[in-house]
């Protein structure tokens, strides 16, 4: 793979790390790299429509925010995104690298189905409620934990851990799609409690806001705890440098499976939100992968929730705004996630020009 | 005489403002073995990590040979025949002795000839070797042994070897210096960086020495002692006029008493290390680098977990005496021990460097009180207090520690870990890297804490600094206190006689 | 034991897909990468075959293509956009030293939003009933196999009944193995993986090393999408009937403790355990859906086992998810 080189070339350029940018040039980078993004996918959907870019724009525009429902719909998909990608902040800012969001926010969803069918009608609402909402939540927490234990024990690879625990949640909750079923063997729970309405999130507005409303306090909350509470100040630690978590005295296992349980237990909540606040069903694909998109809109936003809200409402407009072309001009939805995927490439490349720099290789003094 | 094997002239390397050599020359000869000697910092390994491929020059030329030579990677060494055995081996823990002495080389791939090949290479030698032993299975000295058949595999005829000596046993050593004498009777060119005296003496035919990057000279061995060497090594006494008061208590404050370590590689790095240090007055800890100094302190702050020992603490509140010994730092601090520390790796450790000059502030004291919540008031006053009180040059409070300059950092670190009033303060190379004006500010808030009754520990590397700014100074040698003397009274050569009597002494046992 | 015949059949038949991603990933992962794209990945070599083959088919009509190019053409596009897609993650996690995880999952919703997408117009192109575009002719060329397979009866059919590409996926995993195991170029890789800063010294170009056992790594990933395709599905392609395969193949990895001899055995096992709810009788459809779990259960049992046993030789590559930039030092 390498041959024998006789002469050493010195290269033109080289890269080396820069100290540190000043926040207005970075935010300027990626602001950028979003424009870049933005004028390429344009390209790509000009070449495929043959359109000129104003109208693809418009269509977008149109299809994302064109009606109030349509306006109802995209902040919804947001809250969603953005709760899920809430729930994987607090282990990003660990270093924990919990990619197994997707899972643990289905098997909340499962809890709150489970509480719905089996509870629905037997206790009082509000009673329901609560414990529809515990349920959830102890559910995804408990999903957390365990690859949490492990890697605070042994020092199991997390990645991996939590990448596999979402399979086990997806075959889990396919099972029980089909001991609920209804009619039994149809292997579709359909929608529970379809006249009595019981367990299902109280509607405030439309079916929407509640969930919304949710989100903008969890984000609020959120945003206090990473920054204001000592919970938040020990993840900082631990993620930035387990050396000065040793020095300060901090019990890293103990951050590790307490940020775990929380990072789980918002996931479950984010499952109780789509199946008992929107979809008021199950199936193995409620969650449709925005457990993985959730790693990536806390990492463009640099763990931070404000910033979060900007990256998820950008994925989900681009998302939407897709979908739209596609169904003007025929294609279908996946358009979408190409879409997605080529934002995200640019956002995720721009880093590179944040955090290092090329110069120009200068020849040294002396003779060379 | 013959051409030189390999020549350097007037090399001359910088990295950023610090001067790391300055018009260095070195002639070496085939068949012959030249020490070079300096105390840390003093640019050794930046030296030889020229003639190795590491860095490149910024002026001055390498003749090998002769004839002038560009080496520009580890490859272009090989090239040349030069061979370095870096002081932390670079070998994939993974992979045997055998995958490691071929990784990276072009010829055919054959694992049985190329262990046959390092076998012959270890025979000829006198080394014992087990081609197919995984590198994570070896002690410290095998680990050696396999980068030194590795780069004789590569067809090196001139070796630098980095402090080979700091890591093995007496024996280990005596071995290692026995294979150095056959390399040497078959005609190669040996370069060893070493601190160690005797070894200098007993091994090499000439010396040269370093001190602050600038080239002293070149001596024969044979017209050299113990004595003139440290003379060339630690300089004239140079006066820095620390002000150093009288201490003015003297109660025990801290009795650390036969200590042990054994780190996770099994290398004991503390044997037997006894001492006090009294309040009010400046306890100097000296030696070379890797001595056992950052160990001994992290264990005191309980960082790391002792094998023997006691550490004593005599509480100035209530009297009692509390052993410290395998405490946590959170247990220390519920002691009411006011033990603060100021550890050698300032940003890896001692502060977190994404984090503002506010939040650094809370590391040691976030935890305070009831509420779940932190409070930015105090660190935010506190921040501010120092940024003022210490000059620390910042933007502002806000600004990420890792965006100030080596002496802002440590400013902000010492003025941290005093403002907690501690009885103890232990401070590891607290001016390394500082300017002229910011060691002396630093100097002045350590006299100020001695002032005020308090504990100070000291680990320095520069001797003249030690000597003027320290009470009594404990002098260690691969772990073990080789002597604690006055430093009102103590000459420079005494010091640097200690740090480097290791080998008399176990010779002497031996 | 007729059954039992069958059954190994059909799990070797789900096996492959699984081998040829996970040897790719392996190979990946050896230079100290962990590429989630992976799934994304073998999409792409899925849909770029059908690609290639539609448009052929189409050209020429199914009825008259010449055999040497129905499997050429839809081979080489595969590789093709296998091979890209491994580009685009070089580049990203490589040269530009992003973060592995995020650049791997952007990977995977690309490439399946991609194969979906080509999908579905494909298939609207072809004004099907149904939402599936056949490509018999192709499929029954990719499908060939030894003339005598079925004269030995069950045990010819257990292990002469397969297409080239079946074999040529265990030929590769072999191949992987020994080049890994027993060459000079394996041991490099396997250095540049354990630690970067060793093997830079050492005068191994570790950034080459990188690029181009990522790639062909991806391009293996891929043509256990265009297995799945032509050979499995019979030339059928529908969307998201591929399904999680591609992460089945990433626990594979962890799995065969990152050994791809031992992933010929593991494939086939973790098809089986994907088939084997329909060999057992009066199994009731929801246990089904339990029994697919077991692939991913033992893989966490494995990685469990291994972080407790601490047995260096089957931990993960050790700079696995860093990157590597030669000044930090």
């Amino acid at each position: 793979m390498h041959k024998n080189e006789n002469h050493v070339r010195e290269p033109l350029f080289h890269i080396v790390k820069r100290a540190a940018l000043p926040g207005w040039q970075s935010a300027a980078i990626r602001v950028l790299a979003v424009l870049i993004s933005l004028i390429v996918c344009g390209i790509i959907i000009v070449l495929f429509t043959g359109e000129n870019p104003i109208n693809v724009y418009a269509t977008m525009i149109k299809g994302a925010v064109g009606t109030n429902r349509r306006l109802w719909n995209l902040l919804q998909s947001v809250a969603i995104l953005l709760c899920i990608s809430l729930a994987v902040t607090p282990a990003f800012r660990m270093r924990f690298w919990n990619t197994g969001a997707e899972g643990q926010a289905l098997i909340g969803g499962l809890a709150t189905a489970a509480c719905m069918i089996f509870f629905g009608g037997k206790m009082p609402t509000a009673l329901l409620l609560i414990v529809t909402v515990v349920a959830s939540v102890v559910a995804g927490a408990v999903w957390g934990l365990i690859p949490a234990l492990f890697k605070a024990y042994w020092g199991t690879n997390e990645t991996l851990f939590t990448l596999m625990m979402n399979y086990v949640a997806i075959q889990i909750v396919s099972f029980f799609t089909y001991r609920f079923s209804v009619p039994k063997g149809s292997g579709q729970i359909g929608i529970i409690n379809r006249d009595t309405r019981a367990g299902w999130l109280p509607v405030i507005g439309n079916n929407y806001l509640l969930n919304i409303l949710i989100v903008v306090v969890l984000t609020i909350l959120i945003y206090i705890y990473l920054n204001y509470s000592k919970h938040g100040y020990e993840i900082s630690v631990v993620g930035q440098s387990e050396n000065t978590a040793r020095y300060i005295g901090i019990d890293v296992k103990k951050v590790i499976i307490r940020t775990m349980l929380i990072s789980g237990a918002i996931c479950g909540l984010a499952g109780l939100l789509l199946v008992a606040g929107t979809d008021h069903t199950i199936t193995r694909d409620t969650i449709a992968g925005r457990g993985f998109t959730a790693i990536m809109v806390s990492w463009m936003a640099k763990f931070n929730p404000i910033y979060m809200i900007i990256t998820s409402f950008l994925i989900c407009f681009m998302s939407k705004g897709s979908v739209e072309i596609a169904t003007v001009f025929g294609f279908n939805d996946s358009f979408a996630d190409i879409i997605t995927g080529i934002i995200i490439f640019f956002i995720i490349g721009s880093e590179f020009f944040i955090n290092y720099q090329i110069k120009r290789t200068h020849r040294e003094g002396g003779k060379a | 005489m013959s051409v030189p094997a390999i020549e350097l002239q007037n090399i001359t390397k910088t990295f950023g403002h610090i001067v790391a050599n300055k018009n260095v020359n070195l002639v070496v000869n085939r068949g012959e073995i030249l020490s070079i000697l300096g105390e840390n910092g003093s640019g050794k390994t930046t030296l030889m990590n020229m003639i190795s491929g590491i860095y490149y020059p910024d002026n001055g030329r390498i003749l090998i040979d002769g004839e002038e030579v560009v080496i520009r990677s580890p490859k272009d060494a090989f090239r040349y025949k030069i061979g370095m055995i870096h002081q932390h081996f670079k070998l994939v823990d993974v992979f045997s002795a055998a995958d490691n002495i071929v990784l990276g080389l072009d010829e055919k791939f054959n694992m049985k000839e190329a262990s046959a090949k390092g076998a012959r290479i270890a025979a000829q030698y006198g080394f014992d070797i087990d081609p197919a032993k995984k590198i994570y299975e070896m002690s410290v000295s095998e680990k050696q042994t396999v980068e030194i058949i590795k780069v004789l595999y590569r067809g090196a005829d001139i070796l630098i070897l980095d402090e080979p000596t700091a890591v093995l046993t007496p024996q280990e050593t005596e071995k290692l210096f026995s294979v150095l004498r056959r390399m040497k009777a078959d005609g190669k060119a040996i370069i060893i960086i070493t601190h160690k005296l005797h070894e200098v003496l007993s091994l090499s035919d000439k010396v040269a020495v370093l001190r602050k990057g600038e080239y002293i000279g070149t001596v024969e061995t044979k017209d050299a002692t113990e004595t003139s060497l440290t003379e060339m090594m630690v300089g004239k006494k140079v006066s820095l006029n620390i002000d150093r008061s009288e201490p003015h208590e003297n109660a025990d404050r801290l009795t650390v008493r036969g200590i042990d370590y054994v780190n996770h590689e099994g290398v004991r790095i503390l044997d037997d290390v006894s001492f006090t240090a009294r309040a009010g007055e400046i306890l100097g800890i000296a030696g070379v680098a890797g001595s056992g100094q950052r160990e001994l302190l992290e264990a005191i702050a309980g960082l790391s977990p002792l094998t023997g020992g006691e550490i004593i603490y005599d509480n100035p509140k209530t009297g009692e005496k509390e052993d410290l010994r395998n405490k946590t730092p959170m247990q220390i601090r519920e002691l009411g021990v006011r033990l603060s520390f100021v550890p050698e790796d300032r940003l890896g450790m001692g502060l977190v460097g994404d984090m503002d000059i506010i939040d650094n502030m809370m590391l040691r004291s976030y935890g305070k009180g009831k509420s779940m919540f932190v409070h930015r008031k105090d660190p935010k006053a506190l921040a501010e207090k120092i940024i003022k009180d210490l000059e620390v040059n910042t933007p502002s409070a806000t600004t990420p520690v890792r965006r100030l300059s080596g002496g802002n950092v440590q400013k902000v670190l010492v003025g941290r870990e005093i403002s907690v009033r501690p009885t103890v303060l232990m401070a590891a190379y607290p001016v390394r890297g500082l300017d002229i004006n910011s060691s002396y500010l630093i100097y002045n808030l350590l006299n100020q804490q001695k002032e005020n009754g308090v504990a100070v520990i000291f680990v320095g590397e520069d001797l003249d600094v030690l000597l003027e700014l320290c009470d009594r100074i404990v002098v260690l040698c691969a772990g073990r206190v080789t002597g604690v003397v006055d430093a009102r009274t103590a000459k420079k050569e005494e010091l640097g006689l200690l740090m480097t009597r290791t080998g008399e002494k176990e010779k002497a046992n031996a | 034991m007729g059954a039992l015949f069958v059954f190994l059949h059909r799990a070797i038949m789900q096996g492959i897909p699984l081998m040829l991603g996970s040897t790719g990933e392996i190979l990946t992962e050896k230079s100290g990468h962990l590429n989630l794209g992976i799934p994304g990945i073998m999409y792409v070599g899925g849909i770029s075959g059908v690609i290639g083959s539609f448009l052929y088919e189409q050209g020429v009509g199914p009825a008259n293509i010449n055999p040497a190019l129905a499997v050429l053409i839809p081979l080489l596009c595969s590789l093709a956009g296998s091979l890209l897609m491994g580009l685009i993650y070089c580049f990203l996690t490589v040269t530009l030293r992003a973060n592995q995880n995020v650049t791997g999952l952007a990977l995977t919703t690309f490439g399946t939003g991609f194969g979906n997408f080509f999908g579905g117009s494909l298939i609207k192109l072809s004004g099907n009933d149904v939402p599936s575009i056949t490509l018999t002719a192709t499929s029954n060329v990719f499908r060939t196999t030894f003339p005598f397979a079925n004269k030995l009866g069950p045990l010819g059919t257990l292990f002469f009944s397969y297409s080239f590409l079946a074999y040529a996926a265990v030929i590769i995993a072999i191949l992987a193995a020994w080049v890994l195991g027993r060459t000079r170029i394996g041991l490099n890789l396997r250095a540049v993986g354990e630690s970067p800063a060793t093997a830079d010294a050492a005068g191994i170009n570790v950034n080459r090393y990188k690029y181009v056992a990522t790639c062909v790594g991806s391009m293996i990933a891929g043509l256990g999408g265009l297995y799945y395709v032509f050979d499995y599905a019979n030339g059928v392609w529908s969307n998201n009937a591929f399904g999680d395969r591609g992460w089945l193949a990433i626990a594979l990895v962890i799995f065969c403790v990152w050994r791809p001899n031992i992933s010929i055995f593991g494939s086939i096992l973790f098809g089986g355990l994907f088939i084997v709810h329909n060999y057992i009788p009066n199994i009731d459809v929801s246990t089904q859906e339990l029994i697919k779990m077991t692939p991913y259960l033992v893989t966490i049992i494995v990685l469990v086992a291994t972080s407790m046993r601490k047995k260096r030789e089957t931990q993960p590559p050790a700079s696995l998810g860093l990157s590597y930039f030669r000044e930090d030092r």
